[in-house]
Order: structure tokens, then C-alpha cells, then sequence
């Protein structure tokens, strides 16, 4: 069967025209579908392109950003009103690569990739997916848990979230090819605090399950404290419950375990 | 770049014109403009493209082919299996008379390893050819299989590779090849120290940045021309004579660009297929690994264990050396008989012992077969070897450097291959080395000399 | 066969063709328009051998759509030399040793190109970050890195003369 390409202005006309086709799927910047053509899938016969302007824009109304799904990490690193994201977006892979990787495709990649999420998940992102009936919002982690089942035709048009103080917003991605390898694991995190103690607090990890997660426990127990070396330690053993790792040709299982805690406690202590 | 011509001043007669001058590269001009040709910048009307059907089991019987579907598959010109391989069966170092021929170019009643070719699927686009490999049906019956280099010579392993009846290959030595001098059970009973350690290594894989392939295209003459990122060139052409059983002028091979060897691309996997492909065809055809196949099909260096037994005195002198080394073939011969056969003389390495017993093993295992890697033979070695020294060195209380000093090879010593050493230079490197590396020893070492032995 | 019009600018030139819908950009430089400079290292998107220009910006070529470069301007290794003089990127790796097989190349030029074009005097981080996405596995990327660099400071160098002779 020949390969097709189809292009759409509507996000309701692909999303029915994906729907009747199992064999159709919606192009980002071909970082995973084209790569998988390549290389010999053939349940993919139809790309498909929406065109919408909205796609590729970054609107800031009143502290709240929304983030069209088709915006690349090369125009996130360069957009100063998101300089706090410019980190995350630039760990993305090399420059080919964030020159066409997008938010929307990066919600999809597969563990030990998806950084660009784990940054989203603990701005409290909120995914807008387009359906043959409309449109409709999902919080980002309960994205992350059923993004397998989707129905086949939804698209993910933008995030959006609520712009944090820079200086509560942390992130660190461990990886061991320098610069912008894969990630051994990745970790996001959003740390107000009220007369030096933690009043809130969000921590997502990146790689250390099948999606990007939360890490609630540690979240309850880094609450209240005053963030001291003594508090931290303690804080981070509880993380390990909230991670299900993998082996992979980056690293074993064993070693994301056994390193997690060490950079959450760097990651803390900055 | 100096050269410490101090050193067997006596033996030198006049300058280096080239040596130690900065010279450019022939080829780096053509490479910044980007038109250093490897095979696959070639255009040619009409060319195919050959997709490889690949065993999904380490170790299976093949009970049924089925092509029908891919037969019938648009775009598909030919789909080839083992029956229409003139000659099968092969082995590259049959050039040497190095047998037997262990090697099906497309098998036909076992797959030994996961990922042995079965079938070529040739067609006039890359897509027409995936679909239609897909679409290859093979019934195979699963076999228990072996992965480890010990596990596989244990009575009772399942047998990889029945051209040669069992799960090593076999020297005109025996089981290995072996080097025998003095007694080394009589230097064990001397020495004041035993150190007994095993040493591992995995495959490794030479991952160039241009991936194995080749384009075949029938020229004028009724000739084949073959262009290939391959190695080796010459070996190619004549083991893809032997396989297509055309004479070698019948064949031309282009060649001698590489994006990237290092010994990976010595093994004749992809031409004989194509040129057959190109044959059959009439049409030119390309076959170019993609980047799995690159990373899981092509060889790799071979893994290897190795024990290492020594016998110590404790001022420092290794009187006993007993080695045993396991190279893992996989499940195809290759270049491994060789490989192992250059261990066997690379050990015990640079050092002079009277008793030395040695034996390496070329073993078959339904692991990717393993081939050349930069020293292949050698390098695993150096390391079990070197790793060995330094802890022998850290038994007796000694510095690395100098434990090295006093086990050195001179002229003049007698070898374990009962050669005598000559031409050795090993303390006048470690002497210079030492400066460089600013890593002082006692003076005495800096008074040796590898043309006799002092100290 | 459903064949589609592109239409882009290739290193200057206007090129117009009928290609299979589906197409990678890599695909079309290579064999439509026998730009052979481009390379296919692992047609993933992970080795950088098919690095080229879109619109100034470094792009992977063997997962890029040609039918998304309609109206975009190209570049690649075979515009980068004018005629027998050497671009500067060019020279430089010839005399740092930047090259032994030359597959890789191609891609670092590129890669490199992005970043001088819009940043003439990188650091060595800059550089380091332009060419992570570039794979060699012959020189060790020393060599390349500091062949770029020395474009860096010739930049620097004829910049401060600028600045001093105005």
C-alpha cells in the first residue's frame, strides 16, 4: 500500500477522518511516527497534518499559558516569557530534534522519553483533546494514565497551565550521553513555600515508570517541612514507592532505583 | 610530535621523512564537500530493493517456507530461498583452507541464531518490500538453545552447528589451540603466591555511522558490478565467486570507502545475496542493513571469558602462567577460528614465564555470530592480561609499573611458542612512558634495557 | 502511485517535482534531486547524518516530509563550498583532522552552519549543544569541536576589527 499524506484546517474533520482509519495518524515532527515508517511499519499508510494556526501558537492571558500542540522545543527555548521552561525544552535531544519535536508528540513518546511532560505534569497541565464531537479537557495525569486507550481520532490541540514563580519551578534530567542524551531519569519540581516551609509542593519523574508520574509520597512528606538536609534525606526514601522502572539500553532498573534518591536529594537541596 | 630516537640509537640509519611530519589525509577534501562516494550515493533507474526475512528464534528446526504471498505482492520481482543459492554452504576463511563450510547464505533446515536470514524479498520500492516480507510464512519448530561459552561445551548442550558435530571448532591441536613450555603444575608448587581470576567481556558492537550494504548492478559484458562499503574487497569477490559459482572475472567490486569498519564490515553477508538478487532480476538491486540490523545482525566483537592462573615468588616473578580462553563464535565460524588462534599466540602476553600452558577455545553458541574487531584476538586479551598484572603487582606490595619492569620479555628469552624473543622494546617504552606519564619508578628500572637481562 | 507537486529552493536553486505522497525530505535530496551529500546513518532521527537547513533552521531530513517543505528554503553540504574556494566550516575541519570516514560530515557541517549563521562566535558549550545531535564514532569529536571553535574565534577576531576600524 502507498504511503499518503493529508492535510486538514478543521481539528474536527481529521479527528473523524482518523477515526475511520486504523491505518491514518497524526503527524508532530515525525520524530516517532516517520522514524517508525522507516523502519518498516506498515499499519501506517496516511499521515495526517493539521494546519490550524492555533497549533504552532503560545498565548499568556493573565498568567495562564496555553501552549499549542504543534509549538516546537526550539520555539519554547527561545520565547522569553517561558524562560523557566527553556532547561526542559532544550534537553529534548540535539537540535534537529527540537527544531520539529512538539509538545503534543512529546506527551506520547514513549519511556525514557516524554521530558517535556514531566515538566508539564507539575505545572498542573490541562490537555485539550479534539474529538469527532468537540472538544473536551483531561488533567494531564489522568492523560498520562489512559493515553494508550484514547480513542483512535482524538487529537491533542494544547496544554495549558498556570505560569509558576520561576524561582519554585526546578528541573534536572540525568542522562549519560553529554549533552542532550536519553534520560536515565528526569525530575520536575514545583516548591512554594510560606515562611520557610514547604506549603506546596509537586514533584513528576521522568523515566522511572511507563509514562512520566507524580511522585505523591514524597510530595506529603517533603509538606511542612523546612527543606533541611535531615528533612530531605528522609523525604526522598519515599519516592520509590510511587516508581516502576524499566531496563533498558540506558540503564537498569536497579540503577534508576538506586539513583533516584541522590538527585532528588541534589535536586531539593539547590 | 617528537621521537625519542635516544633508543636503539645504534640501530637507526638517518631521519623519518614522513614520520612525525603533520600530513593531511588523502581523502578529508572529498569528505568536507561531501563527495567521497560511498556505496549508496548512486542513483540507478530501476533499482531495487532487497528486504532480508529473519529468524524471530535463537535455535528452531524450519519445518515449512511459504512465499506464495509475497510472490504475489505488487511491486515484488523475485523472492529468493536457500534452493536458489548456487552454492549455500560456505565459510569466508575457505579461501585459506580454513573449513568446513559452516555458513548457509540463506538457511534451509535449522536457524542457529535469532535474525538468520531465510528469505530475500526483492521489489521496486522499500515499502513493496516490507509488506511483502511480512507476508513470508515460516513454521518452525523451537529447539532449546545455548548462550553461554561454558554452558555450550558441557556434555549435553544442544548442538549449535552440525557441520561440525559439536559446539567447538576443531584445530589439527584438538579442542583448542594450544601452547605448551615447561610444567606449569611443577611452577605452581614454587611459587609463594596463587592468583586464580576469571575475566568477561560482552560483544561489542562497532555501530559505524554508514550502515553494511551494497548495490548490485548488472553491467555490460555479462558482468556483475558490485558496489560495497565492505573491507574486504578481494575476500568478498572471492567468496561471492564461490557462492554464485560465476568465475571472478565475471565479477567487479567498487569499493574501499567505509563510513565507518573497524573490522565490521570483513564478513560477506550482504553481496553474494545481492549480486544473486541482481542475477536473477536482471535489474541493479541494493541491500543496505538498516539501523537494527546494523546493531543486532552484523557481527560483533566476539565475547570472551578467560582464566587466568599465575604462580607468584614473592620478589615478584611470575614462574607460571596457565590461561584458558573461551571466544564466543556464536553460531557461525567466521573469522573466530582465527581470532582464538591469535590469542592463543598473543598470551601470556609480553612477559617472560618458564611455564606456560595455554588453550583457547573457539566455541559455537546460537548467539549473532561474532567476527573481526579492531585487534580482535588481542585486545580482550591485553586486558584479562594487563587487569591480571596490576593485581598480582598490588600481591606482592609492588608498583604496577615496576612489577612490569621485572616480568618483561628481553632478547634473547625463549617465548611459550619456543620462539626466541627478539626486537623487543617493551622496557624502553615503559621507561619513556613512565616520564610522560609522570609516573616515577626507581632509578635501577630506568638502567634496563630489553637487549639483556639485568635485574 | 499518488504523486504530489513540491516545489522548494535547494542552495539557491528553484526545484519543482512530482514525488511519491510521503516522501522524506532525504529521500527527495538523494534521489529525486541527486544531492548525494545528505546521508542515511539510521533513518531514526538519532545519528545526524542527514542533518540539513530548512528556513535556516538544522532539521532531520530522514524524518521530515518533502510535502512539509513546500515554499522552504534548503540547504546542504552541496551549497556550501563557492565553486573551488572552501566555506570557512569547511576549511577549518580539513585542517583540525576533523574527518576519517566522512560519513558524519556532512551532518556536522550543517549542524555547525546553524549555529555560526545565528550565533558567529559560539563558546564551546554552544558548540558542544549545535552538534549533540551528531554522531561520530571515529574522531572522538574533539577535533570537530575545536575545528568549529577556531571558526568561532576567526568570527570574533575579524568582528573586533570591524568594530575597531569603523
Amino acid at each position: 500500500m502507498t504511503l499518503s499524506y493529508q492535510t486538514f484546517s478543521d481539528p474536527q474533520a481529521a479527528s473523524r477522518f482518523l477515526a475511520e482509519r486504523p491505518e491514518a495518524w497524526l503527524l508532530g515532527g515525525g520524530t516517532i511516527l516517520v522514524r517508525r515508517v522507516n523502519e518498516g511499519d506498515i499499519s501506517i499508510s496516511t499521515y495526517v497534518r493539521l494546519l490550524t494556526p492555533e497549533l504552532k501558537q503560545i498565548h499568556v492571558a493573565d498568567n495562564t499559558v496555553r501552549l499549542g500542540a504543534g509549538v516546537t522545543m526550539a520555539t519554547i527555548a527561545k520565547t522569553p516569557v517561558l524562560a523557566f521552561l527553556a532547561p526542559v525544552a532544550r534537553s529534548i535531544g540535539g537540535p534537529g530534534v527540537r527544531s520539529a519535536a512538539t509538545v503534543g508528540g512529546n506527551l506520547f513518546a514513549r519511556s525514557p522519553h516524554g521530558d517535556f511532560g514531566v515538566a508539564l505534569l507539575v505545572l498542573d497541565a490541562v490537555v485539550c483533546i479534539e474529538g469527532p464531537e468537540g472538544c473536551n479537557e483531561l488533567d494531564l495525569e489522568t492523560f498520562f494514565k489512559s493515553r494508550r486507550q484514547l480513542a483512535h481520532g482524538s487529537i491533542v490541540t494544547a496544554v495549558r497551565f498556570r505560569r509558576p514563580m520561576p524561582e519554585n519551578f526546578r528541573f534536572i534530567k540525568i542522562s549519560r550521553v553529554k549533552p542532550n542524551g536519553a534520560a536515565v531519569l528526569s525530575i520536575a519540581a514545583l516548591l512554594s513555600r510560606t515562611e520557610g516551609h514547604v506549603s506546596a509542593a509537586r514533584i513528576a519523574l521522568g523515566a522511572m515508570a511507563n509514562t512520566p508520574v507524580r511522585a505523591h509520597n514524597l510530595e506529603a512528606a517533603l509538606r511542612e517541612t523546612a527543606l533541611t538536609p535531615r528533612e530531605i534525606e528522609r523525604a526522598v526514601v519515599s519516592a520509590a514507592a510511587d516508581t516502576t522502572p524499566s531496563s533498558d539500553a540506558i540503564a537498569s532498573e536497579w540503577y534508576r532505583k538506586a539513583v533516584l534518591p541522590v538527585h532528588l536529594r541534589r535536586l531539593l537541596s539547590t | 610530535m617528537e621521537i625519542s630516537k635516544s633508543y636503539f640509537a645504534d640501530e637507526r640509519h638517518g631521519d623519518f621523512k614522513e614520520i612525525g611530519q603533520s600530513r593531511q589525509r588523502s581523502d578529508t577534501a572529498g569528505h568536507v564537500r561531501g563527495i567521497t562516494p560511498f556505496y549508496a550515493d548512486r542513483r540507478f533507474p530501476g533499482l531495487l530493493h532487497l528486504r532480508m526475512v529473519r529468524s524471530p528464534h535463537h535455535h528452531a528446526r524450519i519445518l515449512r517456507i511459504d512465499t506464495t504471498a509475497a510472490e504475489r505482492h505488487p511491486g515484488v520481482k523475485r523472492v529468493i530461498t536457500a534452493k536458489d543459492v548456487p552454492h549455500n554452504v560456505y565459510t569466508v576463511l575457505s579461501l585459506i583452507n580454513i573449513g568446513p563450510e559452516d555458513e548457509p547464505v540463506l538457511a534451509f533446515d535449522k536457524v542457529r541464531w535469532l535474525g538468520e536470514p531465510v528469505a530475500a524479498v526483492v521489489a521496486d520500492s522499500e515499502r513493496s518490500a516490507h509488506e511483502a516480507a511480512a507476508s513470508v510464512r515460516v513454521d518452525y519448530e523451537e529447539l532449546p538453545a545455548v548462550f553461554d561459552v561454558e554452558d555450550a561445551l558441557k556434555p549435553g548442550a544442544p548442538l549449535v552447528n552440525e557441520y561440525h558435530g559439536q559446539n567447538y571448532y576443531r584445530y589439527d591441536s584438538g579442542a583448542s589451540r594450544k601452547v605448551r613450555l615447561g610444567d606449569v603444575e611443577a611452577g605452581f608448587q614454587k611459587a609463594d603466591h596463587i592468583l586464580e581470576e576469571r575475566y568477561d567481556s560482552s560483544p561489542i558492537e562497532h555501530a559505524p555511522t554508514e550502515t553494511t550494504g551494497c548495490i548490485a548492478v548488472p553491467d555490460q559484458n555479462n558482468r556483475l558490478t558490485c558496489y560495497t562499503g565492505t573491507q574486504a574487497i578481494f575476500f568478498t569477490l572471492d567468496n561471492a565467486s564461490i557462492i554464485l559459482d560465476v568465475p571472478g572475472q565475471r565479477l567487479h567490486f567498487v569499493g574501499g570507502t567505509a563510513g565507518g569498519g573497524f573490522g565490521g564490515k570483513v564478513d560477506c553477508t550482504v553481496e553474494p545475496i545481492t549480486l544473486l538478487a541482481a542475477m536473477l532480476t536482471g535489474r541493479p538491486v541494493a541491500f543496505i542493513y538498516n539501523r537494527y540490523e546494523e546493531m543486532q545482525i552484523s557481527s560483533a566483537r566476539a565475547a570472551e571469558r578467560i582464566y587466568i592462573k599465575d604462580g607468584l615468588t614473592k620478589d615478584g616473578r611470575i614462574v607460571a602462567r596457565r590461561v584458558r580462553c573461551y571466544v564466543d563464535s556464536g553460531a557461525y565460524s567466521r573469522h573466530s577460528p582465527y581470532g582464538a588462534q591469535k590469542a592463543a599466540a598473543h598470551f601470556p602476553g609480553p612477559y617472560t614465564i618458564p611455564n606456560v600452558e595455554i588453550d583457547c577455545y573457539c566455541v559455537y553458541t546460537n548467539r549473532t555470530p561474532s567476527s573481526a574487531m579492531r585487534g580482535f584476538g588481542v585486545t580482550i586479551a591485553d586486558f584479562a592480561l594487563e587487569v591480571q598484572m596490576d593485581k598480582l603487582a598490588r600481591l606482592v606490595a609492588m608498583d604496577p609499573l615496576e612489577f612490569r619492569f621485572i616480568n618483561a620479555y628481553r632478547d634473547g628469552d625463549m617465548k611459550a611458542h619456543r620462539q626466541l624473543t627478539e626486537g623487543a622494546a617493551l622496557i624502553e617504552c615503559m621507561q619513556e612512558a613512565s616520564a610522560w606519564a609522570n609516573w616515577p619508578v626507581d632509578s635501577r628500572y630506568l638502567k634496563m634495557s630489553s637487549r639483556e637481562r639485568k635485574g | 502511485m499518488t504523486k504530489v507537486p513540491v516545489q522548494m529552493t535547494v542552495n539557491g536553486e528553484e526545484r519543482a517535482e512530482f514525488v511519491d505522497s510521503g516522501m522524506t525530505l532525504l529521500k527527495f535530496l538523494r534521489d529525486k534531486i541527486g544531492d548525494l551529500t545528505a546521508k542515511a546513518g539510521c533513518l531514526q532521527g538519532t545519528c545526524g547524518t542527514c542533518t540539513v537547513l530548512i528556513d535556516g533552521e538544522p532539521r532531520l531530513a530522514c524524518i521530515t516530509l518533502v510535502e512539509d517543505c513546500r515554499g522552504g528554503t534548503i540547504e546542504t553540504v552541496a551549497g556550501l563550498a563557492a565553486d573551488a574556494e572552501l566555506h570557512p566550516l569547511q576549511q577549518a575541519l580539513l585542517d583540525h583532522f576533523a574527518a576519517q570516514c566522512g560519513f558524519c560530515t556532512p551532518g556536522m557541517l550543517m549542524a555547525a552552519k546553524a549555529l555560526l549563521d545565528s550565533n558567529p562566535h559560539p563558546d564551546r558549550a554552544e558548540v558542544e549543544d549545535a552538534l549533540s545531535g551528531n554522531i561520530c564514532r571515529c574522531t572522538g569529536y574533539e577535533p570537530i569541536i575545536r575545528a568549529v571553535l577556531s571558526v568561532s574565534t576567526s568570527n570574533a577576531r575579524r568582528d573586533t576589527a570591524e568594530r575597531g576600524a569603523v
